[in-house]
């Protein structure tokens, strides 16, 4: 999806070959998403088909077409900037759904799979810190790349993190409830 | 010969049912020019390892070698210049002393030390420079921006050629890019030959480590391993 708006504004730029946005894309997102000519060209036959692209008429032959983003599409493409994607939704995120498995599955030590999975994030995020370290070479638009995915897998951990929280205070208040029921009772024979 | 290391460490705080394992059976090497960072929840016994490595606490049992000699084996006086000359410590809350400037809080180890007090400054600025921070030298602490007195706090900790690093949370009062600039001062430390152990519960703070430890209850479950090149990363990429 983000692909149509990446190359509309691109060309929002200047009018521009097929082989020449894909190139741009790669630069443009710190060549973290690798991109192949036939997603650009059937993206493009796409764009043009809406109207939101036009290519030339001089220069309509083979790979060599150059396009240009149409009124729609400028339209369309500041549209798509101001307006907020659908977060409201939780996505189907495959680990929550795997600790909330674990929990019922007898003989499982679920802090156990958090931690195989605290190990795995923390190790890619070592590998993405690994990029910053060279500051000399580090891109701008790939430093902006390199901290959404950093924040994006801190956010995991921090998950991780809550839940094992969580399951000790649950552990630790179900010890407590087998020995407070004594006072409990005592005190609501006060209360009588 | 690694630069620190834990065989067996625990330490175990009263006695019979108020009987508290801040941490257990702790094995752990640092070699020279390793950053290594140690992860868990608070009370998961980080802290006590950091002072245990730092001879301020005794472990109740096991032993720890600093350049290695074991703390065991050493007097009160002997630990005691261990401290001064090996050992920097790096604290949340910097810790610098109000009433001196930048260099002379850098200075301050060496002329506790019995070092002159011009050879002392002379020592503070170049470990200033070094760090890039010559041009704060001679502002006060409260002059400074947190981050400032942070770098500021780590290049106390490194003077004089002390290449043991312990730091207990060092970003965690500062922002993303003030956290940032505090992992690359460790690094460049380590860089020089020194051994740093940096420990924190936040993960994109320890991502800057060689190798992760993860503590639980006092004792270590688990550390990372070495991770492959981060190129690896660019061309793995999703493709849209």
């Amino acid at each position: 999806m983000s692909v149509k708006y990446a190359l509309l504004g691109l060309l929002a730029e200047q009018p521009k070959y097929g082989h020449q946005l894909r190139q741009e894309f790669e630069e443009k997102t710190g060549d973290v998403w690798p991109l192949n000519v036939g997603q650009v060209y059937t993206t493009l036959q796409r764009l043009e088909r809406d109207g939101l692209v036009e290519s030339d008429e001089v220069d309509s032959e083979g790979p060599q077409k150059r396009f240009r983003i149409t009124v729609a599409g400028e339209r369309e493409l500041a549209d798509w900037l101001m307006t907020p994607f659908d977060l409201t939704v939780p996505p189907r995120d495959e680990l929550v759904i795997k600790v909330l498995v674990a929990l019922d599955i007898p003989g499982v030590d679920v802090r156990n799979v958090l931690q195989i999975h605290r190990r795995y994030v923390v190790e890619l995020m070592q590998q993405w810190t690994r990029l910053k370290d060279d500051e000399g070479q580090y891109d701008f638009r790939l430093a902006l790349v390199v901290d959404a995915e950093l924040f994006r897998l801190d956010s995991v951990i921090r998950w991780l993190d809550a839940v094992d929280g969580r399951l000790k205070r649950r552990a630790s208040e179900t010890r407590a409830v087998s020995t407070d029921i004594p006072i409990l009772r005592r005190r609501l024979a006060v209360r009588k | 010969m690694s630069l620190l290391e834990f065989h067996q460490v625990s330490k175990t705080y009263g006695t019979g049912a108020n009987e508290v394992h801040a941490v257990a059976d702790i094995e752990l090497e640092v070699d020279r020019g390793s950053l290594i960072a140690v992860m868990g929840p608070s009370g998961s016994g980080k802290s006590t390892l950091l002072t245990i490595a730092g001879s301020l606490e005794e472990p109740t049992s096991g032993e720890v070698f600093i350049d290695g000699e074991s703390l065991q084996e050493m007097s009160h006086n002997d630990k005691a210049r261990l401290r001064r000359r090996t050992v920097g410590y790096v604290f949340q809350e910097f810790n610098l002393l109000a009433g001196l400037t930048a260099v002379e809080n850098v200075s301050l180890p060496l002329e506790l030390d019995g070092v002159s007090a011009k050879k002392s400054r002379l020592a503070g600025m170049t470990v200033l420079e070094e760090l890039g921070l010559a041009d704060r030298a001679t502002r006060y602490p409260d002059e400074l921006s947190g981050g400032e007195r942070q770098r500021v706090a780590i290049a106390r900790a490194v003077i004089g050629g002390r290449h043991l690093l312990l730091a207990d949370e060092p970003s965690g009062a500062l922002d993303q890019a003030n956290g940032e600039a505090v992992m690359r001062m460790l690094l460049s430390a380590c860089k020089t030959g020194v051994a740093a152990v940096v420990v924190t519960h936040d993960a994109q703070l320890a991502s800057w480590a060689d190798r992760v430890v993860f503590l639980r209850d006092g004792r270590i479950v688990d550390q990372t391993v070495s991770p492959p090149s981060a190129e690896s990363l660019l061309q793995a990429g999703p493709q849209s």
